[in-house]
């Protein structure tokens, strides 16, 4: 699609963009350099700061517990988004009006929320019914009110998107409305809809970091724990690390779909 | 309620912040995103990687460690800067490659032989990408881009852990102040960050239909 923007190059295009291509880099070694060198002046290149990670067992140990939690955290706030979402896709295509813009708002509302706010709500609105609830679930529970609200969309997008037919023979041979959408149409758009509940799948884990700010003991919180015993000059080791393993991670998670999506 | 209405100044206060902090970065982030974009678009190979990588790091990487590098790591390299800013410069740094997505879906709707036909006539990359692509394509841009802003102004909130007193953070004080009124200070947290989110969300649709229908 992006080679339609320009002509085949010619010999004085390659040249332009072998200039391009040099300029470009010489932009990037300086700014890398002038980074370097800041990084270097406050002595943050030393083999002392960077060894962190092989000196300090312990620190493996912390910061493999919090890549736990993490994970416990977002699988649980998967499975439970993935479930309320199918009950209000089910609900937004009713046909019952009422149910459907019932179930309509309810979602726009939650969408609409910052993730943080819904924590909150869950983390210190949950006691005002005089329901105490761990950070873990309030953190879970906050991620599944904004998520089942996202993946209900998704599903409804994908049903909306298959054929008529689909529906009118499912009601032809005789099942039910809600018999249909479950053996016939929630699977289909399960399918289409695979890429979107996939990025979705790494926004969730991706947004179990805030969990950290109501004290959820996650790979954020038990790094600036790290942080905070060792002391502030290791925080670009530690946090570089941290950023690398949910790249990873989040990686994975893609890749694993494409995987699927190739096979079936 | 008569909580919320005494405690308005905290509320309007919070706010403004959120707006400043919005407007700002997200004037900043569709800059530069812009040019994310239009590197991803050009003949030099080596733009094209590179605007690449960094969408693909963002993109995978939570807000909250790009605000951990920009308020723990920049004051250890010597760069000591309001907290306001930091928090600027967090979300401007991961808008920015959200609002590049948005825009490069803009170019990718362009009917190719928009492209094509400016080529014929001898435009050069420039040409075609100012003069012919861009300017049909901010328009179909404008739907996803406002869905960019709205996910801009959610994740405003992650400053309130960060120090910068926005909405969420005043929210937090008036709760921990008033106790008994937590139920409805979340309430009234919620309906002003939904006047802002839910209109907006109207907002893309209408335009989505409307370009739509022109084409």
């Amino acid at each position: 699609m992006s080679t339609a923007f320009y002509d085949e190059l010619g010999p004085v295009g390659r040249r332009k963009v072998r200039w391009a291509t040099a300029i470009g880099a010489g932009v990037l070694v300086l700014l890398v350099a002038l980074v370097l060198k800041r990084l270097a002046d406050e002595g943050q290149l030393s083999a002392q700061i960077w060894g962190v990670f092989l000196n300090n067992p312990d620190l493996a140990d912390l910061i493999l517990t919090g890549l736990v939690s993490t994970l416990q955290a977002a699988a649980t706030a998967m499975v439970l988004s993935l479930l309320v979402g199918t009950i209000l896709a089910a609900g937004l295509l009713s046909d019952n009006r009422f149910i459907s813009t019932a179930v309509r708002c309810w979602m726009e509302v939650f969408r609409g929320l910052p993730v943080l706010l819904l924590i909150f709500f869950v983390y210190l609105g949950a006691p005002a019914f005089g329901v105490v609830l761990s950070a873990f679930w309030s953190l879970v529970l906050g991620l599944m009110l904004y998520n089942s609200a996202v993946f209900a969309e998704l599903f409804r997008a994908g049903v909306v998107s298959l054929p008529r037919g689909q529906k009118e023979a499912g009601l032809a041979v005789g099942l039910t409305q809600g018999q249909v959408l479950r053996i016939i149409q929630l699977p289909q758009a399960a399918r289409r809809m695979l890429p979107a509940l996939v990025s979705q799948a790494v926004i969730v884990l991706k947004e179990t970091s805030l969990g950290f700010i109501i004290g959820y003991t996650e790979l954020l919180r038990e790094g600036r724990t790290a942080v905070e015993y060792l002391g502030g000059q290791y925080s670009i080791a530690i946090y570089t690390l941290l950023a690398v393993i949910f790249v990873l991670l989040n990686l994975m998670i893609s890749a694993a779909a494409a995987w699927l999506d190739r096979r079936r | 309620m008569s909580v919320v209405f005494d405690n308005m100044h905290y509320f309007v206060a919070g706010l403004s912040l959120t707006l400043q902090l919005t407007l700002i970065s997200g004037v900043i982030a569709l800059l530069a995103g812009l040019i994310v974009t239009t590197m991803r678009v050009s003949p030099v190979p080596a733009f094209r990687g590179a605007a690449m990588v960094y969408v693909e790091i963002v993109r995978n990487t939570p807000i909250t460690i790009v605000f951990f590098f920009a308020a723990f790591v920049l004051p250890q390299i010597g760069v000591r800067l309001p907290y306001f800013t930091f928090a600027i410069i967090a979300l401007s740094v991961y808008y920015t490659a959200f609002f590049a997505e948005a825009l490069r879906s803009g170019f990718n709707s362009v009917a190719v032989g928009q492209a094509e036909a400016a080529r014929s006539i001898g435009l050069t990359f420039s040409g075609v990408l100012s003069l012919v692509v861009l300017p049909q394509a901010l328009r179909s841009s404008v739907p996803p881009l406002i869905n960019v802003v709205i996910a801009l102004v959610k994740s405003t909130a992650v400053a309130s852990a960060f120090g910068v007193p926005e909405l969420l953070t005043q929210m937090e004080h008036l709760a921990n102040a008033e106790s008994n009124a937590v139920l409805m200070i979340l309430a009234a947290t919620a309906c002003i960050y939904l006047l802002i989110t839910i209109p907006a969300g109207i907002l893309a649709t209408h335009i989505e239909r409307k370009v739509a229908f022109a084409r």
